[in-house]
């Protein structure tokens, strides 16, 4: 799990469990465009793929992955909106 | 007497009211089982078709048909809008007041496009999602002498998946014959980490991309578009200058599903059993093609394979029996043929389990995507296929 000191709260969980790819982030990119910066998003995603894809695109858009954990069949990805 | 009824009269509406005659010719015509496809327009509508408009000589007037053309004698076509679905009492209402009760209810009533969503999308950018705007888009090829194109995706799901990176590679092809490839350059944005959805698709389209010269832009998802500075602006902060902008519009579902609360907004995707087709867990609601939420195409040949589904599963409870495990199952089965450019085609064909392995692009699936172009009034809606 990456961990920075200091793990904001969380604002918005998306279940985009049995959702497949490009569905789980899309529904981020949703989140991301509805929310605020500083918000905190968690998305939970059953695809393999996204744990690979959505740090990538947190990346290119510039916002700041907050935590990656692998959890009871699915990943959570927590990613906080800087712009 | 058992009330079907079926909204819409695109590719899924009009296969499954043909394919439930097929399966219910005796009790319908006892009197004991109405069949009615309601559809706004009356007429059917080959979309596909809208591509070879702008990329292929292809004319608005052969891609429609009237519907009731395409129906069986024993279906019954209401021309209206629909703008109440009621669930809980089973009945819809049309523009017109007509109200129509149902015992069993398909929703086959596709998604639309709201280029709108996006300020500046109707001055600046082209599309080829209906007749006119790819006549337009045709327009504008004719007069460019040059320059910068950018083609890209303003929002997903979108109808036909592989529809921007066809017209991509058209219009590459297209520019080198007419002399106009070097004074040109063509830039593909996907709003993912690939060129396309399915990997193995994507591993197929990347390398025919870098081949022909288009610059691939991942990750791009169209925010903003500057009719000033002429740039189309990304979600993730980066921008491209065109002087051709080619999108693809934000698509949503029909707006009447959300209001009677068969849909979530703001997409509008209704929640569908990727197996059954049940919308939501009704027993007697089922739904079809680009109306579900299914993680699949939103193409007709996603509605052809669906169906043969949902006609098995209401002839079922109409005759009082099982569904067949086999027929009224679905297996998330797509088959779509994809242009590259300079006559060759490559054919896609999946399900839930299996990722499409294209062939190398070749002049046959080419001419087999003309074939069926020309085909399909005789066979998909008529369930000869």
């Amino acid at each position: 799990m990456l961990e920075t000191p200091s793990t904001p709260a969380i604002t918005r969980t998306i279940d985009a469990r049995g959702s497949f790819c490009p569905g789980p982030l899309m529904e981020l990119i949703r989140a991301i465009r509805e929310s605020q910066v500083g918000d905190v998003i968690a998305v939970w995603s059953s695809d393999r793929g996204s744990k690979i894809d959505i740090p990538r695109w947190i990346e290119k858009a510039g916002h700041r992955l907050v935590a990656l954990e692998t959890r009871d069949g699915y990943d959570e990805i927590v990613v906080e909106k800087l712009r | 007497m058992n009330r079907i009824l079926i909204l819409g009269g695109g590719v899924g509406g009009t296969l499954v009211a043909n394919l439930l005659v097929k399966r219910l010719r005796r009790p319908i015509d006892d009197g004991d089982v109405t069949l009615t496809v309601v559809d706004s327009k009356g007429s059917h509508v080959y979309q596909p078709g809208f591509m070879y408009i702008a990329m292929g000589g292809e004319r608005a007037e052969r891609l429609a048909r009237p519907e009731r053309s395409l129906l069986d004698r024993r279906v019954r076509l209401v021309v209206g809008d629909v703008v109440r679905i009621a669930p809980e009492s089973h009945v819809v209402e049309l523009a017109d007041g007509q109200w129509l009760g149902y015992d069993h209810l398909v929703l086959a009533t596709g998604s639309r496009i709201v280029p709108e969503a996006i300020e500046h999308f109707a001055q600046e950018a082209h599309h080829f999602y209906s007749a006119e705007a790819a006549l337009k888009l045709r327009h504008a090829l004719d007069a460019f002498t040059g320059g910068r194109i950018v083609v890209g995706i303003a929002g997903m799901p979108y109808k036909c998946p592989p529809a921007p990176l066809e017209v991509a590679f058209l219009m590459e092809a297209e520019l080198r014959e007419r002399g106009l490839r070097e004074k040109s350059e063509i830039h593909f944005c996907s709003p993912i980490g690939r060129a396309f959805t399915i990997e193995s698709v994507s591993d197929m389209a990347t390398p025919i991309l870098a081949q022909k010269g288009i610059e691939l832009h991942t990750f791009f998802n169209v925010e903003t578009i500057d009719p000033e500075r002429k740039v189309v602006q990304s979600l993730e902060g980066e921008e491209l200058p065109y002087d051709l902008l080619v999108l693809v519009p934000p698509h949503k579902g029909a707006q009447v599903l959300i209001d009677a609360g068969l849909a979530p907004a703001p997409g509008g995707w209704l929640p569908t059993d990727r197996h059954t087709l049940q919308v939501g867990g009704r027993p007697d609601v089922f739904a079809l093609g680009d109306a579900t939420d299914l993680p699949l195409s939103k193409a007709g040949s996603t509605a052809h394979f669906e169906a043969p589904v949902v006609a098995e599963r209401i002839a079922a409870r109409v005759l009082g029996r099982e569904p067949d495990a086999r027929a009224g199952s679905y297996e998330g089965k797509v088959v779509c043929f994809f242009e590259v450019g300079d006559g060759k085609g490559t054919l896609l064909q999946f399900d839930y389990d299996h990722p499409p392995n294209p062939p190398k692009p070749n002049r046959f699936w080419h001419l087999g995507k003309v074939v069926f172009n020309k085909t399909y009034w005789h066979t998909v809606p008529k369930g000869r296929v």
